[in-house]
């Protein structure tokens, strides 16, 4: 029971640290905090399945997220009817010419005998297939991105309810994971980490260049709620009842309630995700899977397909960062794909896990809270930190200046020592595995 | 139909900065792979320390030039190259004492000391952008070009036009007496030699009576040393932001991998494999053909297999075929 | 029970005495075990598998912590030194795997055998070349290249390098054909005739017994029978539960 008993008091700890943000900074910023931990909590679950229970190491966590998030746009977004005549079916027919070319590659591969004459023809399959997918393609695309580039430019999506993306953006995900798995998955780890960190950054490039399909560095914004706007809770009588018995200003009522309408919508996220993965934990397949991550070898012998369990779990936990991908779009309410940068959307959350507990599932979400309080916190602890040891400088002074105005990057070096210390001193987290 | 038009424009655009930039991923591979057969595992603080090291090559040009110091037509950068090096090698023999080192003794698994350089990989960032900030920086001085397109063009009379800059020649002359020095270095001193036994057999190098720890730092002097120079070489060629740094971990990690991990010559030569790929499959070759064919065949369209932005994509498609056809790579690296 | 019927002598080189332990913190593998070698002499260390052979040899090697007993290399005691500082006072050691540098030249492996001597080597590859004279025109091949036979050979050289006075070999037939067996075992001979002390544990008891000035049978970690090559030879009783026949 000790056990138990510590692990509330961490996250009575935890919840002491919001409340005083709230009481003493703001609340706003309080529950800001919440949401994006509780995203960030379902990020660091979907690697601690990897990680955690199978000894995967990716380091692609960005790219699953990013694709994750296009399904709010695909979702939630009106279409464009101009863009859909000018090209939608071109670019729709070209990216499945596409696929139809890999795919015929793969069976000519399969097929022939290996020699020369199978390099010429999956050779020629490719060029001729490439041929063919770019003449639709490009002229499509290229058209779509023509049509009112200023507001639309780009398909659009299918104008439903942004919620439903959230279960899509797990499922695109899981289908990219698929296929990096069925490449990358029975090479040795660090190949594996290469390999999703090259996907990762493809992924990226897709999102900011293919405008038809996203808008590229243009952004996606406005994409529609799941809750009530700030603006119209202000007039309702109830929230200005609560903002008069709290002493809050209306505007700021409203914008705790918003808040805390996300936050109740992703907690029932994570406590479905978390009840699942301790379930799956607990089961004769979570033990398995722990077995294999303990000896891979032994496992291999007692006769378990330890690549397709790799590629199993490897497609849940990409699937479960897709989620929280698109439950960040929906959140921000658009899509940035030129904010997406590796150190946090990939390695903050590898920090998240490694603090919190890697193969624990409490351990990662105790470990997001407490990483992304940190992350938000220590700008301000940043600044105060420069202006205090520059304070003898002086206004003037051109090295105070630097400092301050970079002061806000303290933080990675906050979150290395973090690991670091970690790392060396409690390596298996706040939470460890039981 | 002209050949040497044709010659020229490929070179212009494609050959020459194939060349520097191969130059530049085959540094930096080269610090992977040595990372990797001595300390055993796959470096990820590569582009940001290499990023800090920069900063201060820059910072010392910065220095040089306010104190009116330069190398005449070479960029000042050259001068402040040894400062550079040697913060980056107490920097990361600091690291190796304070992160790296007990984790050899505890003989912690490979993914343990990836873990541990992703730390040092937050920190180094951190430290980098603290002093420079998180924007581009251009530190390049000394005369631009060997010759430019229009002394090209003068000196010639061909139609098509090719530049040299400067700091093509130079990444190209550094780089290679820099492998010429690595590999003299490796094959003919009694460390160098001492540092292929410990990473062919760590056992019987002890045996032998080699002191692992004195490997380590020589690794680590070497691979800072290539890292700085690889750096700033980019900075001087391209221009200097820590983020680019960052990912330019991809491709010496393909460099690397295709070549042999392990395997300094495959570090070299994948290195070029993936510039020249990146290179020739991101190019519009419609000016290249229109020269080679009759007027009435020229082609029509760009005869770019895929635009410039996807050049991840390529370094990727050869790591992932080398993978998968060839995972020991070109030189048979080694699997540990 | 002819446990130590053969009192190490005066010129004994190398003495592992009494020696009890076990890796680690493991459970003991040696109990008062008891291996010698005198200046010139061959030693072979034969037995069942699981017996401690190579415990044994590594214990004497410096590389088990032993809990009693004690090591001498020519009457200094030796028993506290790393297996490093042991091939300075002068041993040398080939262990059974892994016992080259694949990717480096046969020459560079001597090399790497002699990189504690800060004096002139060349010499004492000029004989590691003489008595292995296929190395000297294998000497610019990288070693993992090479025969199995020719890595041995490679082996004991590197471990010849230091210019030992006691050479220990563990199973260094393992897995060799059998002609090239008669030939390492020729070579051993050799060696041994140059005045080094040589200490072997090996699996094909007979043909080494058959070599061997002085053969200890271990059993259980524990000595069985220790006496001249040829009187274990000889012995019905050993014959009988060690040797087939």
């Amino acid at each position: 029971m000790t056990f138990a008993i510590r692990n509330i008091f961490l996250f009575g700890l935890m919840a002491l640290a919001l409340v005083f943000t709230g009481m003493y900074q703001s609340w706003p910023l309080a529950l800001t905090i919440v949401n994006m931990a509780l995203i960030s909590a379902i990020m660091a679950l979907g690697v601690n399945m990897q990680w955690g229970y199978a000894g995967i190491f990716n380091v692609g966590i960005m790219g699953f997220t990013a694709f994750g998030g296009l399904a709010a746009v695909l979702i939630a977004m009106p279409p464009v009817p101009d863009a859909w005549a000018a090209g939608g079916l071109g670019a729709i027919m070209g990216l499945m010419l596409g696929a139809a070319t890999i795919f015929a590659a793969i069976i000519v591969y399969r097929k022939m005998a290996p020699g020369k004459l199978r390099g010429l023809s999956i050779a020629l399959v490719i060029i001729v297939g490439y041929w063919i997918t770019s003449m639709i393609y490009g002229p499509a695309t290229h058209a779509i991105s023509r049509v009112n580039p200023a507001v639309d430019g780009y398909l659009g999506g299918l104008g439903l309810p942004v919620i439903l993306s959230w279960p899509l953006g797990g499922l695109m995900a899981a289908g990219l994971a698929f296929v990096v798995g069925k490449v990358a998955l029975g090479l040795r780890s660090d190949y594996l980490a290469i390999a999703t960190l090259g996907i990762s950054e493809i992924v990226i490039a897709v999102l900011k260049f293919e405008v038809w399909l996203t808008r590229g560095v243009n952004n996606v914004s406005g994409i529609p709620r799941p809750v009530t706007r700030p603006v119209e809770l202000q007039t309702r009588e109830w929230v200005q009842a609560l903002a008069e018995r709290t002493g809050l200003s209306v505007s700021e009522m409203a914008r705790v309630v918003e808040l805390v309408s996300y936050a109740a919508l992703f907690t029932i996220v994570l406590a479905i995700l978390i009840w699942l993965a301790e379930k799956a934990l607990n089961s004769p397949w979570g033990r398995m899977m722990r077995a294999i991550r303990d000896n891979e070898v032994a496992a291999r012998a007692m006769g378990k397909d330890v690549t397709r369990r790799h590629l199993m779990i490897f497609i849940l936990g990409s699937a479960t960062c897709g989620l929280a991908g698109a439950m960040m779009v929906t959140l921000d309410g658009q899509l940035t794909p030129g904010s997406y940068e590796p150190l946090r959307f990939t390695f903050l959350i590898w920090v998240m896990v490694i603090v919190g507990g890697s193969g624990n599932n409490w351990g990662a979400v105790l470990g997001a809270f407490v990483i992304w309080f940190l992350w938000v916190q220590a700008e301000p602890a940043g600044r105060w930190f420069m202006d205090t040891i520059t304070s003898g400088l002086g206004p003037d002074s051109d090295l105070r200046n630097h400092l301050m105005t970079q002061a806000a990057h303290t933080r990675l070096i906050m979150m290395g020592a973090a690991l670091l210390l970690m790392l060396r001193f409690a390596p298996r987290g706040l939470i460890p595995e039981r | 139909m002209d050949i040497l038009n044709a010659i020229v424009v490929l070179s212009n655009f494609v050959l020459i900065p194939a060349l520097a930039y191969g130059s530049q991923i085959a540094l930096g591979a080269l610090g992977i792979t040595l990372i990797y057969s001595i300390l055993r595992f796959a470096h990820f603080a590569h582009g940001d320390i290499m990023a800090f090291g920069t900063a201060f090559v820059i910072l010392g040009t910065w220095g040089l030039q306010a104190m009116g110091v330069s190398f005449g037509p070479l960029p000042t950068a050259l001068l402040a190259l040894p400062l550079g090096i040697a913060v980056i090698i107490l920097y990361l023999l600091l690291a190796d004492r304070m992160v790296y080192r007990f984790y050899r003794k505890v003989k912690a698994k490979p993914m343990i000391f990836v873990m541990a350089s992703l730390g040092v990989m937050f920190v180094t960032n951190g430290l980098t952008r603290l002093i420079m900030g998180p924007g581009e920086r251009r530190f390049d001085d000394g005369e631009r070009f060997v010759f430019s397109v229009r002394e090209f063009r003068e000196w010639s009379g061909l139609a098509e036009g090719l530049a040299l800059r400067s700091s093509q020649v130079i990444t190209v002359v550094v780089a290679l007496i820099a492998m010429a020095l690595l590999f003299w270095f490796l094959n003919r001193t009694k460390s160098g030699k001492s540092m292929r036994a410990y990473s062919d057999n760590e056992d019987l190098a002890l045996l032998s009576g080699i002191n692992p720890e004195r490997v380590v730092i020589i690794t680590w002097a070497i691979a800072g040393t290539l890292m700085v120079l690889a750096g700033t070489l980019y900075g001087l060629d391209k221009s200097y932001r820590p983020f680019t740094y960052f990912q330019l971990l991809l491709p010496f990690f393909a460099a690397a991998i295709v070549g042999g991990l392990g395997s300094p010559l495959g570090a070299i030569v994948g290195g070029y494999v993936i510039a020249f790929a990146e290179m020739g499959i991101t190019y519009a070759w419609r000016r290249f053909f229109n020269h080679l064919l009759p007027d009435d065949w020229a082609p029509t369209t760009m005869l770019q297999i895929i635009p410039v932005d996807y050049k991840f994509a390529v370094t990727f498609a050869i790591l992932v075929l080398v993978l998968i056809f060839r995972p020991t790579g070109i030189f048979r690296g080694k699997t540990l | 029970m002819s446990e130590h019927n053969l009192p190490p002598g005066d010129d004994v080189m190398l003495i592992g005495e009494a020696m009890t332990g076990g890796y680690g913190g493991g459970p003991d593998i040696l109990h008062d075990c008891t291996i010698a070698v005198s200046k010139g002499e061959i030693a072979v260390i034969v037995g069942p598998n699981g017996a401690g052979k190579s415990t044994a040899m590594k214990a004497v090697f410096g590389m088990l912590s032993l809990r009693q007993g004690q090591v001498r290399l020519n009457g200094q005691d030796i028993t506290a030194l790393s297996p490093q500082a042991r091939v300075r006072q002068g041993m040398g050691f080939v262990p059974q795997n892994n016992n080259i540098f694949p990717s480096m030249t046969v020459e560079e492996n001597l090399e790497m055998g002699a990189f504690i001597r800060d004096d002139d080597y060349r010499a004492t590859m000029d004989q590691v070349f003489t008595l292995f004279p296929i190395l000297r025109d294998k000497r610019r091949q990288p070693a993992g290249e090479l025969s199995g036979g020719q890595r041995q050979q490679v082996a004991v050289g590197r471990a010849l390098m230091t210019r030992p006075s006691v050479l220990m070999l563990d199973a260094p037939t393992a897995g060799v054909s059998p002609i090239v067996m008669d030939e390492l075992f020729d070579r051993i001979i050799e060696v041994a005739r140059t005045g080094i002390s040589i200490l072997m544990v090996e699996q094909n008891a007979r043909q080494a017994l058959e070599i061997a000035d002085k053969g200890y049978v271990l059993v259980q970690g524990r000595n069985r029978y220790t006496d001249t090559g040829q009187a274990l030879l000889a012995d019905p009783e050993v014959r009988k539960s060690f040797l087939g026949g």
